[in-house]
């Protein structure tokens, strides 16, 4: 930092003003809308509320929506590891276009993912057909469910990883290689457990997004009742039976998970941002 | 040991690199690339008179300028919010910074089906002010200004995100120098802090952009699906897509693909961009560190 001497505080104007402008654009739009979520669900008794969350078919939705996103998450990880380490470290033709590329599930509509996946895996789409013949059906099953979480989380992993993989220090690898480890050592005990923070950030985010997800799914998931419908469809399907009691305890639920998952994300990003600091030391190769 | 033994054990052995390329390529091949590629050839299947027709039809027409308007209409609210919350948070200090920063995530983490039904909840003829809208003639739920309420809590924290650690890592010195060389606060917004965030703020932007053009769960839920009057494009696409007119929907979903090209590309510059004048920047300051 050029300097350090000490200056009155707020020289800068427009603290109050911007400060102000923000909080009330934010209590506005986001904040008292989701507290009348909470206003309206206060006219449940908790017994209601526990016989409408815990009923058949809601069990059944938190199991698809839970069960597929936590495979699409972990699918993402491991693909999304390679793939980070890959396009950090490898150089290979075409490298920038495919970098710009994993964006896409970011910029590319949920709704256009989802017709788009449902065609590729139907039973005679461009993939679909040749899964079928081995007697994998995806499209309309929970597995369809999986394919398309995995496009919609497929970001976050390589993205939470590969600013932390590009400031790996080399001497490190290096102190490690000429201490005598081998290469797999030197990942498995030097380079991992500091990628792990991260990792693990890139992990929560793509299943907390997967949680909530509905555009993609719906085209893909067939929306079985039991079997492959998942709980924001059915919430939305409560809310075309004119059910909005239900809905809202629904909605209810789901906003606690993704409040839950919202504090998992932070504590681990503060996690990976104290740890990060510190595994710069070269501190492995103590074992051989 | 060598430096070039060194290197050699440093990096994975041929057999192995091999490998782990073909694994990421194939992976994002499969679920990125054969995607964008199928979107395009389903558009087309039936040929260019077609696509040409799909795209001209009344109500695709009508949908393309809802979702323009209602991108319009979230847009400006988003930057003064977005720049004033990044101001506010990047430089100065106050109680409750952090909780303000999970505040402004907040709609990241929320369920898009989730977020329509608040509003349904709010504005709707069951909800919380219904009885009152209906009684003093005002339409919000299933008709424009709901689209545009949801639309505006899901790109909500956009600008804000990319803003924050930009002015974060840009500090105050030059602001403050701006202040003390006799500067009015709105001069020193103009010619000082408007300069320096303008990339980073074109690129929380577009990335609202493509979220409020495209945004279907919530939408969804408040639009009410009139034909010609709520549809944005990703609900029409949607109501094609289930009467099994594949060759419209697709050809619909085009344009929504093409933006989301279009946005990946204006990323990528933006990107390249900021990360130029950060180097320039930091080949400009004299080190005061040996």
């Amino acid at each position: 930092m050029p300097s350090t001497r000490p200056r009155p505080a707020r020289v800068l104007p427009g603290f109050s003003l911007s400060l102000g402008c923000a909080l009330v654009y934010l209590s506005l739009l986001v904040l008292l809308p989701l507290s009348g979520l909470g206003f309206k669900a206060s006219h449940l008794s908790l017994a209601e509320f526990w016989e409408i969350a815990t009923g058949e078919r809601a069990l059944a939705s938190y199991r698809v929506t839970f069960g597929a996103s936590l495979l699409a998450a972990l699918i993402n990880a491991l693909f999304g590891l390679v793939v980070a380490w890959v396009l950090v470290r490898y150089s290979f033709p075409g490298k920038r276009l495919i970098d710009a590329l994993v964006d896409l599930p970011f910029a590319l509509p949920t709704a256009v993912a989802g017709i788009t996946l449902a065609t590729l895996y139907s039973s005679n789409g461009w993939i679909g057909r040749h899964a079928e013949a081995f007697g994998v059906k995806v499209a309309f099953t929970p597995l369809g469910i999986v394919v398309a979480l995995t496009f919609i989380g497929l970001p976050f992993v390589v993205r939470t990883l590969q600013p932390v993989i590009e400031d790996i220090e080399p001497e490190v690898e290096e102190a490690a290689a000429s201490l005598g480890a081998s290469r797999l050592q030197t990942f498995l005990r030097v380079v991992f457990p500091g990628l792990l923070p991260a990792l693990l950030t890139g992990f929560t985010l793509a299943f907390s997004r997967s949680i909530g997800e509905y555009g993609s799914v719906i085209f893909i998931a067939g929306n079985m009742p039991l079997i492959s419908e998942i709980t924001p469809l059915l919430i939305i399907s409560k809310l075309e039976q004119y059910d909005v009691v239900g809905a809202t305890a629904l909605a209810v639920v789901m906003l606690l998970i993704s409040f839950v998952l919202l504090l998992a994300v932070n504590t681990l990003q503060w996690w990976a941002a104290n740890r990060h600091h510190g595994s710069a030391r070269p501190k492995a190769g103590g074992k051989p | 040991m060598t430096t070039a033994a060194i290197r050699r054990a440093n990096s994975e052995p041929g057999w192995l690199r091999y490998l782990l390329l073909t694994l990421a390529l194939g992976f994002l091949f499969f679920f990125l690339a054969l995607p964008l590629l199928a979107v395009f050839v389903e558009a087309l299947a039936a040929g260019w008179p077609a696509y040409r027709d799909a795209l001209t039809d009344p109500e695709a027409r009508s949908a393309i300028g809802l979702t323009l308007l209602v991108a319009l209409c979230v847009l400006p609210g988003n930057i003064l919010f977005g720049i004033a919350a990044a101001w506010a948070i990047a430089k100065f200090d106050f109680r409750g910074k952090s909780l303000l920063i999970t505040l402004i995530d907040l709609p990241f983490a929320v369920s898009p089906v989730v977020v329509g039904l608040i509003f349904l909840l709010i504005f709707g003829a069951q909800g919380i002010f219904g009885p009152w809208l209906t009684a003093h003639g005002i339409k919000i739920v299933f008709a424009l200004p709901a689209i545009i309420i949801v639309t505006m809590f899901i790109t909500f924290p956009f600008v804000a995100r990319e803003l924050i650690p930009l002015m974060q890592s840009q500090g105050k010195d030059e602001e403050e120098a701006a202040i003390s060389l006799g500067a009015s606060g709105w001069q020193m917004f103009r010619r000082v802090t408007l300069p320096n965030i303008k990339w980073g703020l074109l690129y929380g932007v577009i990335l609202a952009n493509a979220r409020a053009m495209g945004e279907f769960g919530a939408v969804s839920v408040v639009s009410g699906h009139i034909r010609g009057e709520t549809n944005t494009l990703p609900l029409h696409v949607e109501i094609l897509y289930n009467e099994y007119n594949a060759v419209g929907a697709f050809a619909a979903a085009s344009v929504l693909a093409l933006l989301a090209l279009v946005t990946l590309a204006a990323k990528s510059i933006v990107e390249w961009r900021i990360r130029r004048e950060t180097q320039m920047l930091a080949a400009s300051l004299t080190p005061d560190r040996p």
